[in-house]
Protein backbone atom coordinates (compact mmCIF):
# COMPACT_ATOMS: atom_id res chain seq x y z
CA UNK A 1 0.00 0.00 0.00
CA UNK A 2 0.97 3.40 -0.95
CA UNK A 3 2.64 5.10 1.89
CA UNK A 4 0.53 8.42 1.22
CA UNK A 5 -2.75 6.30 2.22
CA UNK A 6 -0.89 5.04 5.17
CA UNK A 7 -3.26 6.38 8.41
CA UNK A 8 -1.25 9.51 10.34
CA UNK A 9 -1.09 7.74 14.29
CA UNK A 10 -2.54 10.18 16.88
CA UNK A 11 -0.59 12.53 18.36
CA UNK A 12 -2.45 15.81 20.62
CA UNK A 13 -4.95 13.35 20.86
CA UNK A 14 -3.24 10.64 22.72
CA UNK A 15 0.02 12.43 24.08
CA UNK A 16 -0.52 13.47 27.77
CA UNK A 17 -1.08 17.19 28.58
CA UNK A 18 2.73 17.22 30.00
CA UNK A 19 4.22 20.72 31.60
CA UNK A 20 6.73 20.57 28.81
CA UNK A 21 3.98 21.52 26.08
CA UNK A 22 1.75 23.31 28.41
CA UNK A 23 4.12 25.78 29.23
CA UNK A 24 5.87 26.15 25.86
CA UNK A 25 2.04 26.36 23.87
CA UNK A 26 1.53 29.29 26.47
CA UNK A 27 4.91 31.13 26.13
CA UNK A 28 3.38 31.19 22.54
CA UNK A 29 0.03 31.85 23.00
CA UNK A 30 0.85 34.93 25.36
CA UNK A 31 3.36 36.34 23.23
CA UNK A 32 0.55 36.36 20.61
CA UNK A 33 -1.88 38.23 22.95
CA UNK A 34 1.10 40.80 23.97
CA UNK A 35 1.62 41.70 20.21
CA UNK A 36 -2.01 42.29 19.76
CA UNK A 37 -2.67 44.52 23.11
CA UNK A 38 -0.31 46.68 21.17
CA UNK A 39 -3.51 48.01 19.41
CA UNK A 40 -4.93 49.08 22.93
CA UNK A 41 -2.13 51.01 23.86
CA UNK A 42 -2.22 52.39 20.14
CA UNK A 43 -5.71 53.07 20.46
CA UNK A 44 -5.26 55.37 23.50
CA UNK A 45 -2.40 56.66 21.98
CA UNK A 46 -4.17 57.94 19.26
CA UNK A 47 -7.13 58.96 21.64
CA UNK A 48 -4.44 60.64 23.92
CA UNK A 49 -3.37 63.03 20.97
CA UNK A 50 -7.05 63.54 19.56
CA UNK A 51 -8.52 65.78 22.40
CA UNK A 52 -10.11 65.42 25.21
CA UNK A 53 -13.70 63.94 24.34
CA UNK A 54 -11.77 60.95 22.64
CA UNK A 55 -9.46 60.39 25.47
CA UNK A 56 -12.11 60.21 28.10
CA UNK A 57 -14.29 58.29 25.86
CA UNK A 58 -11.34 55.52 25.67
CA UNK A 59 -10.50 56.04 29.35
CA UNK A 60 -13.92 54.84 30.06
CA UNK A 61 -14.15 51.91 28.00
CA UNK A 62 -10.97 50.69 29.36
CA UNK A 63 -11.75 51.43 32.86
CA UNK A 64 -14.85 49.69 32.46
CA UNK A 65 -15.10 46.26 34.72
CA UNK A 66 -14.57 44.36 31.05
CA UNK A 67 -11.80 46.71 30.16
CA UNK A 68 -9.86 46.18 32.99
CA UNK A 69 -10.29 42.29 33.45
CA UNK A 70 -8.51 42.56 29.31
CA UNK A 71 -5.86 44.91 31.05
CA UNK A 72 -5.69 42.73 34.11
CA UNK A 73 -5.39 39.34 31.65
CA UNK A 74 -2.88 41.24 29.70
CA UNK A 75 -0.73 41.71 32.73
CA UNK A 76 -0.96 38.51 33.75
CA UNK A 77 0.07 37.54 29.72
CA UNK A 78 3.69 40.04 30.33
CA UNK A 79 4.65 38.43 33.62
CA UNK A 80 3.99 34.88 32.08
CA UNK A 81 5.73 35.78 28.80
CA UNK A 82 8.66 37.82 30.46
CA UNK A 83 9.28 34.57 33.23
CA UNK A 84 9.36 31.97 30.55
CA UNK A 85 11.36 34.27 28.81
CA UNK A 86 14.10 34.17 31.45
CA UNK A 87 13.46 30.36 31.73
CA UNK A 88 14.36 30.24 28.35
CA UNK A 89 17.61 32.91 28.08
CA UNK A 90 18.66 30.42 30.92
CA UNK A 91 18.21 27.12 28.72
CA UNK A 92 19.89 28.58 25.86
CA UNK A 93 23.20 29.02 27.95
CA UNK A 94 23.20 25.23 28.43
CA UNK A 95 22.10 25.49 32.23
CA UNK A 96 18.79 23.84 33.76
CA UNK A 97 18.70 21.10 31.17
CA UNK A 98 18.16 18.36 33.57
CA UNK A 99 14.52 17.04 34.18
CA UNK A 100 14.69 18.04 37.63
CA UNK A 101 15.65 21.36 36.89
CA UNK A 102 13.42 21.86 34.02
CA UNK A 103 10.39 20.65 35.96
CA UNK A 104 11.50 23.10 39.30
CA UNK A 105 11.87 26.06 36.92
CA UNK A 106 8.81 25.84 35.63
CA UNK A 107 7.26 25.73 39.31
CA UNK A 108 9.10 28.79 39.85
CA UNK A 109 7.83 30.34 37.33
CA UNK A 110 4.12 29.31 37.74
CA UNK A 111 4.47 30.92 40.98
CA UNK A 112 6.64 34.04 39.99
CA UNK A 113 3.95 34.55 37.33
CA UNK A 114 0.88 34.38 40.27
CA UNK A 115 3.16 37.08 42.53
CA UNK A 116 4.31 39.43 40.30
CA UNK A 117 0.55 39.64 38.71
CA UNK A 118 -1.24 40.01 42.00
CA UNK A 119 1.29 42.46 43.45
CA UNK A 120 1.52 44.18 40.00
CA UNK A 121 -2.02 44.21 39.75
CA UNK A 122 -3.08 45.73 43.26
CA UNK A 123 -0.42 48.23 43.16
CA UNK A 124 -1.95 49.24 39.97
CA UNK A 125 -5.44 49.40 40.75
CA UNK A 126 -4.78 50.98 44.32
CA UNK A 127 -2.65 53.73 42.36
CA UNK A 128 -6.62 53.92 39.91
CA UNK A 129 -8.23 54.50 42.76
CA UNK A 130 -9.97 51.04 42.39
CA UNK A 131 -8.59 49.91 45.69
CA UNK B 1 1.31 24.99 8.86
CA UNK B 2 0.50 22.78 11.76
CA UNK B 3 -2.57 20.26 11.45
CA UNK B 4 -3.79 19.66 15.11
CA UNK B 5 -6.71 17.34 13.80
CA UNK B 6 -6.09 14.10 12.42
CA UNK B 7 -7.07 13.72 8.72
CA UNK B 8 -10.25 11.96 7.77
CA UNK B 9 -8.67 7.88 7.35
CA UNK B 10 -6.81 8.51 10.69
CA UNK B 11 -9.32 9.24 12.70
CA UNK B 12 -9.85 5.92 15.37
CA UNK B 13 -13.30 4.54 15.99
CA UNK B 14 -14.03 1.85 18.84
CA UNK B 15 -16.04 -0.99 17.64
CA UNK B 16 -17.56 -2.01 20.69
CA UNK B 17 -18.06 -5.91 19.53
CA UNK B 18 -14.89 -5.91 19.26
CA UNK B 19 -13.83 -6.62 23.18
CA UNK B 20 -12.12 -9.59 24.20
CA UNK B 21 -13.19 -9.98 27.76
CA UNK B 22 -10.86 -11.72 30.47
CA UNK B 23 -11.14 -15.94 30.78
CA UNK B 24 -13.47 -17.06 33.78
CA UNK B 25 -12.45 -16.72 37.01
CA UNK B 26 -9.45 -13.87 36.86
CA UNK B 27 -9.19 -11.87 39.70
CA UNK B 28 -6.11 -8.94 38.95
CA UNK B 29 -8.01 -7.84 35.46
CA UNK B 30 -6.44 -5.41 33.76
CA UNK B 31 -7.61 -3.96 30.27
CA UNK B 32 -5.61 -3.12 27.58
CA UNK B 33 -6.82 -0.42 24.63
CA UNK B 34 -4.73 -1.27 21.99
CA UNK B 35 -4.79 0.92 18.47
CA UNK B 36 -5.25 -1.83 15.46
CA UNK B 37 -5.31 -0.66 11.96
CA UNK B 38 -5.16 -3.36 9.02
CA UNK B 39 -3.97 -2.36 6.04
CA UNK B 40 -5.50 -4.82 3.94
CA UNK B 41 -9.23 -4.31 5.14
CA UNK B 42 -9.62 -0.81 3.75
CA UNK B 43 -10.71 0.17 7.12
CA UNK B 44 -10.21 3.18 9.29
CA UNK B 45 -8.14 2.31 12.65
CA UNK B 46 -10.23 1.41 15.58
CA UNK B 47 -9.41 0.38 19.41
CA UNK B 48 -9.68 -2.86 20.48
CA UNK B 49 -10.26 -3.99 24.21
CA UNK B 50 -8.48 -6.60 25.32
CA UNK B 51 -9.03 -8.11 29.15
CA UNK B 52 -6.12 -9.37 30.60
CA UNK B 53 -5.93 -11.59 33.62
CA UNK B 54 -2.81 -10.14 35.30
CA UNK B 55 -1.87 -13.42 37.72
CA UNK B 56 -1.03 -14.96 34.57
CA UNK B 57 0.84 -12.10 32.95
CA UNK B 58 4.64 -11.29 32.93
CA UNK B 59 5.19 -7.39 34.48
CA UNK B 60 5.80 -5.80 31.33
CA UNK B 61 3.32 -4.17 29.03
CA UNK B 62 5.62 -5.89 26.25
CA UNK B 63 4.67 -9.15 28.31
CA UNK B 64 0.98 -8.03 28.01
CA UNK B 65 1.16 -7.73 24.40
CA UNK B 66 3.49 -11.40 23.66
CA UNK B 67 0.39 -12.67 25.41
CA UNK B 68 -2.32 -11.23 23.73
CA UNK B 69 -0.49 -12.13 19.93
CA UNK B 70 0.11 -15.56 21.55
CA UNK B 71 -3.86 -16.21 23.28
CA UNK B 72 -5.82 -14.33 21.91
CA UNK B 73 -5.70 -12.36 19.23
CA UNK B 74 -2.38 -13.27 17.19
CA UNK B 75 -3.31 -10.47 14.21
CA UNK B 76 -2.09 -8.11 16.86
CA UNK B 77 1.30 -6.23 15.34
CA UNK B 78 4.02 -4.52 16.51
CA UNK B 79 7.98 -4.72 16.94
CA UNK B 80 9.77 -6.34 19.42
CA UNK B 81 13.71 -8.27 20.09
CA UNK B 82 15.65 -7.97 23.34
CA UNK B 83 12.66 -7.28 25.35
CA UNK B 84 15.22 -5.75 27.74
CA UNK B 85 15.66 -1.99 26.43
CA UNK B 86 18.66 -2.04 24.32
CA UNK B 87 17.13 -2.91 20.71
CA UNK B 88 14.85 0.25 20.64
CA UNK B 89 11.89 -1.83 18.83
CA UNK B 90 9.09 -1.81 21.34
CA UNK B 91 8.88 2.20 21.44
CA UNK B 92 4.88 3.27 21.55
CA UNK B 93 2.77 5.69 23.35
CA UNK B 94 1.81 4.15 26.50
CA UNK B 95 -0.44 5.82 28.95
CA UNK B 96 -0.12 9.03 26.60
CA UNK B 97 3.47 9.21 26.80
CA UNK B 98 6.32 7.58 24.29
CA UNK B 99 8.32 4.57 26.10
CA UNK B 100 9.89 1.36 25.39
CA UNK B 101 7.09 -1.60 26.12
CA UNK B 102 9.48 -3.61 27.52
CA UNK B 103 10.66 -1.76 30.47
CA UNK B 104 7.21 -0.35 31.32
CA UNK B 105 6.20 -1.55 34.15
CA UNK B 106 1.76 -2.47 33.67
CA UNK B 107 1.68 -2.08 37.80
CA UNK B 108 2.39 1.75 37.17
CA UNK B 109 -0.39 2.48 35.19
CA UNK B 110 -3.69 3.32 36.54
CA UNK B 111 -6.81 2.34 34.85
CA UNK B 112 -6.71 1.07 31.76
CA UNK B 113 -3.52 0.28 29.83
CA UNK B 114 -3.57 2.43 26.49
CA UNK B 115 -1.51 1.37 23.39
CA UNK B 116 -1.00 3.61 20.45
CA UNK B 117 1.64 4.08 17.84
CA UNK B 118 4.30 6.56 17.86
CA UNK B 119 2.82 9.76 17.51
CA UNK B 120 2.34 11.54 13.98
CA UNK B 121 4.11 8.74 12.09
CA UNK B 122 2.66 6.98 9.19
CA UNK B 123 0.98 3.69 10.45
CA UNK B 124 1.74 0.46 8.39
CA UNK B 125 0.38 -1.65 10.97
CA UNK B 126 -1.29 -1.90 14.27
CA UNK B 127 1.71 -0.68 16.36
CA UNK B 128 3.90 -0.47 13.95
CA UNK B 129 5.00 3.02 12.33
CA UNK B 130 7.13 3.48 9.02
CA UNK B 131 10.59 5.36 10.21
CA UNK B 132 11.36 5.79 6.78
CA UNK B 133 11.92 9.61 7.54
CA UNK B 134 13.47 9.08 10.86
CA UNK B 135 16.40 6.82 9.85
CA UNK B 136 16.81 8.94 6.64
CA UNK B 137 17.34 11.66 9.46
CA UNK B 138 19.58 9.86 11.33
CA UNK B 139 21.70 9.20 7.73
CA UNK B 140 21.69 12.79 6.88
CA UNK B 141 24.17 13.67 10.04
CA UNK B 142 26.60 11.15 8.67
CA UNK B 143 26.86 9.06 11.70
CA UNK B 144 30.28 7.83 11.43
CA UNK B 145 33.76 9.05 12.15
CA UNK B 146 35.19 11.55 9.94
CA UNK B 147 38.72 12.28 9.71
CA UNK B 148 41.45 14.14 7.25
CA UNK B 149 44.53 12.89 8.89
CA UNK B 150 46.13 10.00 8.59
CA UNK B 151 45.47 7.88 11.50
CA UNK B 152 49.48 7.04 13.62
CA UNK B 153 50.65 4.25 12.08
CA UNK B 154 51.38 1.92 15.20
CA UNK B 155 47.83 2.58 17.51
CA UNK B 156 44.49 3.62 16.94
CA UNK B 157 43.11 7.31 17.49
CA UNK B 158 43.01 7.72 21.14
CA UNK B 159 41.21 10.30 23.20
CA UNK B 160 41.27 11.23 26.98
CA UNK B 161 39.20 9.57 29.45
CA UNK B 162 37.16 13.42 29.92
CA UNK B 163 37.08 13.43 26.20
CA UNK B 164 35.54 9.99 25.81
CA UNK B 165 32.99 10.86 28.95
CA UNK B 166 31.62 13.54 26.29
CA UNK B 167 30.83 11.03 24.18
CA UNK B 168 29.41 8.60 26.83
CA UNK B 169 25.97 9.77 27.09
CA UNK B 170 24.63 10.35 23.97
CA UNK B 171 26.47 6.79 22.02
CA UNK B 172 24.06 5.23 24.19
CA UNK B 173 21.13 6.44 22.04
CA UNK B 174 19.48 3.16 20.97
CA UNK B 175 17.77 4.83 17.42
CA UNK B 176 14.00 4.01 19.16
CA UNK B 177 12.56 7.41 18.23
CA UNK B 178 10.35 8.51 21.55
CA UNK B 179 11.97 11.70 21.69
CA UNK B 180 11.69 12.67 18.20
CA UNK B 181 7.72 11.30 18.55
CA UNK B 182 7.72 13.16 21.48
CA UNK B 183 8.20 16.66 20.39
CA UNK B 184 5.52 18.90 18.91
CA UNK B 185 8.07 20.91 16.77
CA UNK B 186 8.79 17.11 15.03
CA UNK B 187 4.84 16.30 14.30
CA UNK B 188 4.47 19.54 12.72
CA UNK B 189 8.08 19.95 10.78
CA UNK B 190 9.48 16.47 10.49
CA UNK B 191 9.90 17.40 6.75
CA UNK B 192 12.24 19.51 7.30
CA UNK B 193 13.55 19.64 11.47
CA UNK B 194 15.76 17.25 12.38
CA UNK B 195 14.45 15.77 15.64
CA UNK B 196 15.84 15.46 18.86
CA UNK B 197 17.35 11.88 17.93
CA UNK B 198 19.26 12.90 14.74
CA UNK B 199 20.49 15.78 16.35
CA UNK B 200 21.58 13.89 19.62
CA UNK B 201 23.73 11.78 16.78
CA UNK B 202 25.03 14.71 15.79
CA UNK B 203 26.04 16.25 18.36
CA UNK B 204 28.03 13.07 19.09
CA UNK B 205 30.41 13.82 16.67
CA UNK B 206 30.57 17.20 16.67
CA UNK B 207 31.87 16.42 20.73
CA UNK B 208 34.08 13.50 19.55
CA UNK B 209 37.51 14.70 19.98
CA UNK B 210 38.78 12.14 17.04
CA UNK B 211 36.30 13.32 14.06
CA UNK B 212 37.58 16.43 12.05
CA UNK B 213 34.64 17.50 10.65
CA UNK B 214 33.14 19.62 13.19
CA UNK B 215 33.14 22.55 11.27
CA UNK B 216 30.96 20.45 8.22
CA UNK B 217 28.59 19.52 10.92
CA UNK B 218 28.06 22.28 12.35
CA UNK B 219 27.17 23.95 8.86
CA UNK B 220 25.21 21.28 7.90
CA UNK B 221 22.63 21.80 10.94
CA UNK B 222 22.96 25.30 11.07
CA UNK B 223 19.93 26.01 9.43
CA UNK B 224 15.91 27.87 10.33
CA UNK B 225 14.37 24.00 10.32
CA UNK B 226 16.84 21.39 10.99
CA UNK B 227 18.04 22.93 14.25
CA UNK B 228 15.93 25.72 14.87
CA UNK B 229 12.55 24.45 15.24
CA UNK B 230 13.74 23.13 18.33
CA UNK B 231 11.85 25.26 21.14
CA UNK B 232 13.34 23.39 24.19
CA UNK B 233 10.08 22.19 24.92
CA UNK B 234 11.67 19.10 26.84
CA UNK B 235 9.55 16.58 25.53
CA UNK B 236 12.22 14.59 24.54
CA UNK B 237 14.26 14.68 27.32
CA UNK B 238 11.01 13.55 29.43
CA UNK B 239 10.41 10.88 26.89
CA UNK B 240 13.44 9.02 26.25
CA UNK B 241 14.14 5.77 27.75
CA UNK B 242 17.65 5.57 28.38
CA UNK B 243 17.42 8.72 30.30
CA UNK B 244 19.47 10.45 27.54
CA UNK B 245 19.22 14.45 27.26
CA UNK B 246 18.66 15.31 23.66
CA UNK B 247 17.47 18.97 24.62
CA UNK B 248 21.12 19.46 26.22
CA UNK B 249 22.91 18.66 23.60
CA UNK B 250 20.68 20.78 20.88
CA UNK B 251 21.44 23.47 23.28
CA UNK B 252 24.81 22.86 23.15
CA UNK B 253 24.82 22.56 19.34
CA UNK B 254 23.28 26.28 19.08
CA UNK B 255 26.24 27.50 22.16
CA UNK B 256 28.76 26.27 19.59
CA UNK B 257 27.09 27.76 16.65
CA UNK B 258 27.11 31.27 18.44
CA UNK B 259 30.47 30.92 19.63
CA UNK B 260 31.48 30.47 16.11
CA UNK B 261 29.93 33.77 14.80
CA UNK B 262 31.63 35.76 17.85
Amino acid sequence: MASNLRPLSPHLQVYRTMYTMALSILHRATGVALSGSLLLLAAWLLALASGAPCYGWVAALLGSPLGLLVLAGVLAAFWYHFCTGIRHLVFDTGHCLEKRQARLSARVVIVAVVILTGASLLALLHRGGYV
Amino acid sequence: MADFNLPANSRYTEIPGRAHAAPAGATRVKTFQIYRFDPDSGEKPRLDRYQLDLDRCGPMVLDGLIKIKNEVDPTLTFRRSCREGICGSCAMNIDGLNTLACTKSIADIKGDVKIFPLPHMPVVKDLVPDLTNFYAQYAAVQPWLQTRTPPPPDRERLQSKEDQEKVDGPSACILCACCSTSCPSYWWNSDRFLGPAALLASYRWIVDSRDEATAERLDMVSDSFKLYRCHTIMNCTEACPKDLNPARAIAEIKKLLLERQV
